[in-house]
């Protein structure tokens, strides 16, 4: 009797060993993002589990594993969960916020794991292999362009913008340096929270303040819903332009409808996370070297290649 | 304008009990249109005074049920994440229905919103009553799972309302009757019931009984747990009230729907005259109490002087300062 189990545990420790040794061979890489709160990051989500489900069939010796984290402390907690169980080859992050996340993504990288930020960099940039993100100047600038060239260089422009950060700030600034030098004035900016329904409000109120505008940017296209909606029911035919950014699938498909007043659109796209899952994974199993930074560049979306950004099936 | 001259009446007829009490709320709200008037004509024009009133109806309808919450002693932080979770599975159930009731599937979505409104109230004051919670902890519990909800009906993106009822529906929020946006008229209506329940009823003696101390009123045989369940009851009614005159506004849920319309809601009941701690309810200084706060908020935009990083800070001062003049008038 005895020996039977003696002779069962060994197997049984054996068939451990073995089912080990086939997970090590592959080659783990985590992907650590926001848990989806609004529209962009469920875009994120979305693009994040398409990577991994396309590269686990594609690639039988690489696992992608996504997980979300509703904040900052939350997802410090589930980089010590994934790091804990096995080694990790690469961990692609796009991280909640820059100071808590800095010190954990450096334990990662300090056990041997390739890193890859996202979007918002860490505070110490010698901690990444690989750095991916929009350009959030450009995102203003070339709006501005658009305006400027279809406007004719003049004319008066209500701005919409959304909560004080890095990534509002630089979109306002992109398009105040494209503007810069011609005679479109800004008659108005204010907060709107990237929220369509203070969106909303805010566009009532411009249109109340003011008789004749011409065009209006609002910096993201949660904001442009609630803007158009206003300016529809106000039946004011004096808005040539009502611009967004971000390239939400609705707007996508304005531009491919060929909208008059949304004829363009400029993304900052959550596909990000994919492109930089892929190149991750490309330095893994390709051996193609991916190491540095790689701006991801904001061209103006018409109807020729819209098709490109157009994602049907994405809650964004 | 026309939600002021609507509700003076009630008004009136009460200031012969209350005195100046009632009228604070009213005093600072004609205080703001003169102001509002003076820094930009514009301000006091008919578009623009519709369009605010008309915007201030989701706080107002939903700030009528807190008057009930908030006077029974009881509070509800969760109704913001109620109304996008409700918007949400009405968006919802409205699309499913179209194939099999084509346009009444609006009709029916509106049942449905009324039914989880209420199922949500209910779940709030059960919670709080026979949990014996504290209102606050309570709510701030259902709040989160509110908004998870509708975080994950709509996989963190938009649950946009079918096209074929986008027209129909439309007129729910920017339609008028004889001039009046219907949603000012939705207010009104939900007010007066409410004002009818609160002082001419049973129940709303009742309700201020067991806010103004819940012991004397179990002694005199009130059951506490009824009053302040039902209290919650009315509180989700109104939240689906609100909701059904939100879906047609942008004809979408997300999970940044009614984000912060809670501290918006309490803010109008105060204003309004009711005290936190519970007691008397001020239905139609709750009403102004929601437009002021709209007023507020437009008047930032229409004026010129304040700086947008300024904003939040001058709202602030104005919500202290209508408070003061409220004080003082009393």
């Amino acid at each position: 009797m005895t020996r039977n189990k003696w002779i069962a545990a060994a197997a049984l420790g054996a068939l451990l060993v073995a089912g080990q040794a086939s997970a090590a061979d592959k080659k783990v890489v985590a992907v650590s993002i926001p848990a989806a709160d609004h529209g962009w990051t469920a875009g994120v989500v979305y693009h994040a589990q398409a990577a991994a489900k396309e590269i686990n069939a594609a690639f039988p010796d690489v696992e992608v594993i996504v997980k979300t984290s509703p904040s900052a402390t939350a997802q410090v907690s589930a980089l010590e969960d994934l790091s804990a169980g096995r080694k990790l080859d690469a961990l692609v992050i796009l991280p909640q916020t820059s100071e808590e996340l800095t010190m954990p993504v450096k334990a990662v990288k300090d056990s041997g794991a390739f890193i890859t930020v996202v979007d918002r960099g860490l505070n110490d940039p010698a901690i990444q292999d690989l750095y991916v993100a929009g350009d959030n100047i450009a995102v203003g600038k070339n709006t501005a362009k658009f305006l400027v060239d279809k406007l004719g260089g003049k004319g008066n422009l209500v701005v919409l913008r959304g909560i004080p950060t890095v990534i509002d700030d630089e979109r306002i600034k992109g398009f105040q340096d494209g503007i810069a030098g011609t005679d479109l004035k800004i008659l108005d900016i204010q907060y709107a929270n990237w929220n369509s329904d203070d969106a909303f409000k805010l566009m009532q109120d411009y249109l109340a303040k003011y008789p004749h505008i011409d065009a209006v940017w609002a910096n993201d296209d949660d904001m442009l819903l609630g803007v158009l909606e206003a300016v529809k029911e106000s039946g004011r035919t004096d808005i040539k332009f009502a611009l967004g950014g971000n390239g939400m699938k609705d707007i996508v498909k304005k531009v491919i409808d060929g909208d008059a007043m949304t004829p363009v659109e400029t993304p900052y796209p959550p596909s990000m996370i994919k492109t930089a899952i892929y190149m991750t994974v490309a330095n893994l199993v390709g051996h193609a070297p991916v190491r540095g930074n790689v701006k991801l560049d904001a061209p103006l979306i018409t109807k020729d290649n819209a098709a490109e950004f157009y994602f049907p099936d994405s809650p964004f | 304008m026309s939600a002021v001259i609507q509700s003076a009446p009630p008004r009136r007829e009460r200031s012969f009990a209350i005195g100046w009490a009632d009228a604070g709320p009213f005093i600072a709200l004609a205080a703001l249109l003169v102001i509002g008037f003076l820094i930009n004509p514009d301000f006091l024009s008919a578009t623009n005074l519709s369009n605010v009133i008309t915007r201030s109806a989701f706080i107002a309808i939903i700030a009528v049920g807190a008057t009930f919450v908030i006077s029974s002693g009881g509070l509800d932080l969760s109704v913001g994440s109620m109304a996008a979770f409700i918007t949400g599975v009405t968006i919802m159930f409205m699309n499913g229905m179209v194939p099999h009731l084509g346009t009444w599937s609006v009709p029916a979505g509106m049942a449905i919103a009324l039914f989880a409104g209420i199922a949500c109230g209910l779940l709030n004051g059960l919670i709080v009553t026979v949990g014996k919670i504290e209102p606050f902890i309570a709510t701030l519990g259902t709040m989160g799972i509110f908004r998870a909800l509708i975080t994950y009906l709509s996989d963190g993106g938009t649950i946009p309302i079918d096209r074929s009822l986008r027209e129909v529906y439309r007129p729910v929020y920017f339609g008028t009757v004889t001039g009046i946006p219907i949603p000012i008229l939705i207010s009104l209506a939900v007010a007066a019931i409410g004002s009818f329940i609160l002082y001419k009823t049973k129940y709303g003696r009742k309700c201020a009984a067991v806010g103004a101390n819940a012991d004397v009123a179990r002694y005199s045989g009130i059951s506490i747990i009824k009053t302040r369940t039902i209290a919650y009851l009315i509180q989700g009614a109104c939240v689906a009230i609100a909701a059904i005159c939100y879906v047609p506004r942008l004809g979408a849920a997300t999970p940044t729907t009614g984000v912060l319309w809670e501290l918006q809601v309490i803010t109008a009941v105060v204003i309004g005259g009711t005290a936190l701690r519970g007691g008397k309810g001020h239905i139609w200084g709750t009403v102004a109490g929601a437009v002021i706060l709209e007023l507020i908020a437009n008047l930032m935009v229409l004026s010129d002087f304040v700086s947008e990083y300024l904003v939040a800070a001058v709202q602030g001062v104005i919500i202290i300062i209508a408070m003061l003049i409220q004080r003082f008038s009393k």
